[in-house]
């Protein structure tokens, strides 16, 4: 086990390297940050003296090697847009991301999963049906639509909940957090729903499709011989079986949540890291970009290693160290 | 669940009252990146530090000098500038400004790391504080813009400001400035809140402003900020879309306010290449000349746009036909140069005679994210180009891969936007031949170089004259213009929407002033 989980740190540390190469040569290509940031009133000089100070006048390599050379004692250097260390400037982001995913991926789960197991257990109802269409639209309809949509119905026409932003927040253990209170609720629920769309429809196909299979499977028809109540088939027999793809896939997609929240974050004016990622392409601002897909590929790893070791207590049968 | 219903629509309505009188939310379409007023040179940053702090010399709305905290200035000799400060300013801790606040904020310009407004700064070589009141700036040689650069200088308090950082200003430890609010709070990415101060200078005995508390919210996207207008979370925003415009004046809880922008849309148009990329002849062969380097060809180009039609149908009436490369209410704008008259069959007569009688090939550059409309202005004009025979390909960039491209000389036709407040400024940034030494010409992307607007120039920059300098500045910009150094397109018209009924006292340079929002 441990030597599994050492395996796959180091693998993290190559993909690393690769990916931070990649990104500073691809933000390289594309020019010259201080032509984008300086004073538009400044001249030549001006210009190449600023160019010169972040030293973006040197060879791609150096400017490489000078970059993995600080980020190897933790500092991913300084944002030319907001000249602060980029690496505070996203972990302070960090909160409002991880606290839209996760409340995104709980309505998921908590809508998805229950959704789904009706919708395998009674495939032909009316229900079914309803839920099974529902599920196609939110798989289809683009996430950018539906934000504006949901702004337009829930706080434009009905002026139920507030159109963006994150509202104010209150300190949990020095984090600040929105979830505490009812304002910081209101403020959480469109994005968090807009996010959550694509995987509530993710998790009911995934889990619809696992309940059917496994209703067909002998240990299902063996409880029922032996006389199990349908709660307890359904409950622990079926749903358990269906739950291993299902948190495969829900830790996969969180990832992917925190990533692609980038779309939800623009369009609520939600302050998270997606938004900064979004902000500083815009001006090319490199240490923030290389710095926040650092840290994403960093989560990633994370999560995966966290889902293998959720797997592996659910599923004894791919135990790593275990196997026979 | 019909009680439930109306339960849920009486709490929407209590929801949407506009909050309590005293209070302002206001949506800005941009982000900003840090308080320090001394760090980038971008307008969020420079928009939200006019709240906080003042500068020597204000600009009013048309962009006009005026005395901020400098009650006057004159030039001692050629090299010499006297600034006499207002008397009995107190910055917001109490203390009071003095001429001491005024050197350390123009030494800070120098000592922010990367910041950028030593641009404004460095010409001055010597300064002398006679008292706590009068201050002597001197430069190396004949200088006439130092109370222009001033306006951007933003005086600090020396006491609060010293040894302090970039994240000192961001936490607030620092924003102790003499400005109309105080500073509350910053919540980067998502707001900044300020209070009022009840002790402003320019408040005359009055209040700076109708608002205890101003909350600038940052929502980037569009449609997102007029939502929040519309729903009644913001009570007013900048930059309202253009195609939302009749939509919102249909509106009976809303109204807006527009002014003329200082910011001039134009092409550059490459005039000092022999060959420019995507120049072409219509079979695709490249050209022996650059037909650019040819005035009738300029000319003819310029004939063969229709700003009228630009303006009233593409930019819904938000923009004004140009002339100039400055708006109108700008210092050194040439009231005598007329827009250029939608003239298709002129324009051809002119190919022709140029010896392009079948017109030619080329790329239209331009950005598809930083001017309103740039996009679609872009796609119009390549059909009216269309029109008299020269075929236009339009190629779009984002504005960060659009600057850097422009700036190698990869654009030989390309849309710049540009906002200036006096027309020997706009020149001498995107005219003027190209010269690092002086400063001339760093946006010159045409390479149009004429030693006459040159000279005409430099004569008004070394004068203190502001009458004179005016006059050189407009003689300038009219043999410019008439050399096509650049084909005029627009001036932007800028727009804010609020709800009623609040109005707002627009300003040219596009700035979004909490004290300027009125409650009528």
């Amino acid at each position: 086990m441990l030597s599994h989980i050492v395996r796959r740190v180091l693998q993290s540390f190559g993909v690393l390297a690769v990916m931070s190469l990649l990104v500073f040569a691809a933000v390289y290509a594309v020019g010259n940050p201080m032509d984008i940031l300086v004073n538009p009133q400044s001249d030549q000089d001006e210009i190449a003296r600023a160019t010169a100070a972040l030293g973006l006048d040197r060879p791609l390599l150096e400017q490489y090697f000078i970059f993995i050379k600080h980020a190897s004692t933790g500092d991913l250097g300084r944002s030319f847009a907001f000249n602060v260390p980029a690496i505070g400037l996203i972990l302070e982001r960090m909160p409002a991301t991880l606290e839209l995913a996760t409340a995104a991926m709980l309505i998921a789960v908590l809508l998805g999963i229950p959704l789904g197991l009706w919708a395998g257990l009674k495939p032909r109802s009316a229900a079914g049906r309803t839920i099974m269409a529902g599920s196609i639209l939110g798989f289809s309809l683009p996430t950018f639509w539906v934000g504006l949509m949901l702004i337009m119905v829930f706080s434009v026409w009905l002026g139920w909940l507030p159109t963006s932003g994150r509202g104010s927040t209150t300190n949990l253990i020095g984090i600040p957090v929105s979830f505490l209170t009812l304002e910081g609720l209101r403020h959480l629920a469109l994005p968090a729903a807009n996010l959550a769309l694509f995987n509530v429809s993710l998790l009911i196909r995934l889990t619809r499709s696992g309940t059917r299979e496994a209703l067909q499977q002998d240990y299902v028809r063996f409880a029922r011989a032996k006389g199990l109540t349908e709660t307890r088939i359904v409950g622990v027999h079926v749903l358990r079986n269906v739950l291993v793809p299902v948190v495969t896939v829900a830790g996969v997609e969180f990832g992917s949540v925190i990533a692609f929240a980038v779309v939800t974050e623009s369009i609520f004016a939600w302050p998270g890291m997606g938004k900064l990622l979004i902000d500083s392409i815009n001006v090319l601002d490199r240490p923030v970009i290389v710095g926040y897909l650092c840290i994403v590929v960093t989560l990633f790893v994370a999560i995966n290693l966290f889902v293998d070791l959720l797997y592996s207590w659910l599923d004894p049968r791919v135990r790593p160290g275990e196997a026979r | 669940m019909h009680r439930l219903l109306r339960i849920l629509v009486a709490g929407s309505i209590l929801w949407s009252l506009p909050a309590h009188g005293a209070e302002l939310r206001i949506g800005l379409a941009a982000d900003v990146t840090s308080m320090d007023p001394h760090f980038l040179g971008i307008a969020p940053n420079i928009n939200m530090a006019w709240h906080v702090f003042d500068a020597l010399t204000h600009v009013d709305e048309d962009a006009r000098l005026i005395p901020g905290l400098a009650v006057s200035w004159r030039a001692v000799d050629a090299t010499t500038w006297e600034f006499r400060l207002r008397r009995g300013v107190r910055f917001h801790d109490g203390t009071e400004l003095t001429a001491e606040d005024v050197v350390f904020s123009i030494e800070r310009t120098f000592q922010v790391p990367n910041g950028q407004f030593r641009t404004f700064t460095q010409r001055i070589v010597g300064k002398e504080a006679l008292d706590a009141h009068t201050l002597r700036l001197k430069t190396a040689t004949p200088y006439a813009m130092v109370p222009y650069d001033l306006n951007s200088v933003f005086i600090v308090s020396r006491k609060a400001a010293a040894r302090s950082g970039p994240e000192d200003f961001d936490s607030g430890k620092a924003m102790i400035g003499t400005g109309p609010f105080r500073f509350v709070r910053f919540a980067r990415g998502d707001r900044v809140e300020l209070a009022r101060n009840d002790d402003y200078w320019g408040a005359q005995g009055g209040k700076s402003a109708a608002w205890e508390k101003v909350t600038f919210r940052i929502v980037p996207t569009d449609p997102a900020r007029l939502a929040g207008l519309l729903s009644g979370d913001l009570d007013a925003i900048e930059q309202v879309p253009t195609a939302d415009l009749p939509r919102i004046r249909r509106d009976a809880r809303l109204q807006t306010a527009q002014k003329v922008s200082w910011r001039t849309i134009f092409f550059h148009l490459d005039q000092q290449h022999d060959r420019a990329p995507g120049l072409a002849d219509k079979a695709g062969r490249s050209l022996a000349r650059n037909p650019f380097r040819d005035l009738r060809v300029r000319r003819a180009l310029s004939k063969a746009i229709n700003r009228q039609a630009i303006s009233e149908r593409l930019m819904d009436g938000a923009a004004l036909p140009a002339s100039n490369l400055v708006s109108p209410p700008v210092f050194g704008y040439a009231p005598d140069l007329k827009p250029e008259p939608y003239d298709p069959d002129g324009a051809k007569r002119l190919l022709a005679e140029a010896g392009y009688p079948d017109g030619f090939a080329m790329t239209l550059s331009a950005t598809n994210n930083r001017y309103v409309n740039d996009e679609q202005i872009a796609q119009a004009v390549a059909q009216m180009l269309a029109r008299v025979g020269v075929r236009a390909r339009v190629e779009v960039f984002p504005i960060n891969a659009y600057l850097p491209k422009a700036r190698k000389h990869e654009f030989a036709f390309a849309m710049l936007g540009w906002g200036s407040f006096s027309g020997d400024l706009a020149l001498r940034t995107l005219v003027a031949t190209p010269n690092p030494e002086r400063g001339f010409g760093a946006w010159n992307w045409s390479g149009y170089s004429n030693p006459k607007v040159d000279e005409l120039l430099e004569r008004g920059f070394a004068s203190v004259d502001e009458k004179r300098r005016e006059a050189l500045a407009r003689e300038a910009m009219r043999l410019a213009m008439r050399d096509y150094a650049v084909i005029p397109l627009h001036h932007q018209i800028a727009t804010w929407a609020m709800r009623k009924p609040l109005a707002y006292a627009p300003r040219t340079d596009e700035f979004t002033f909490a004290h300027r929002f009125q409650a009528r």
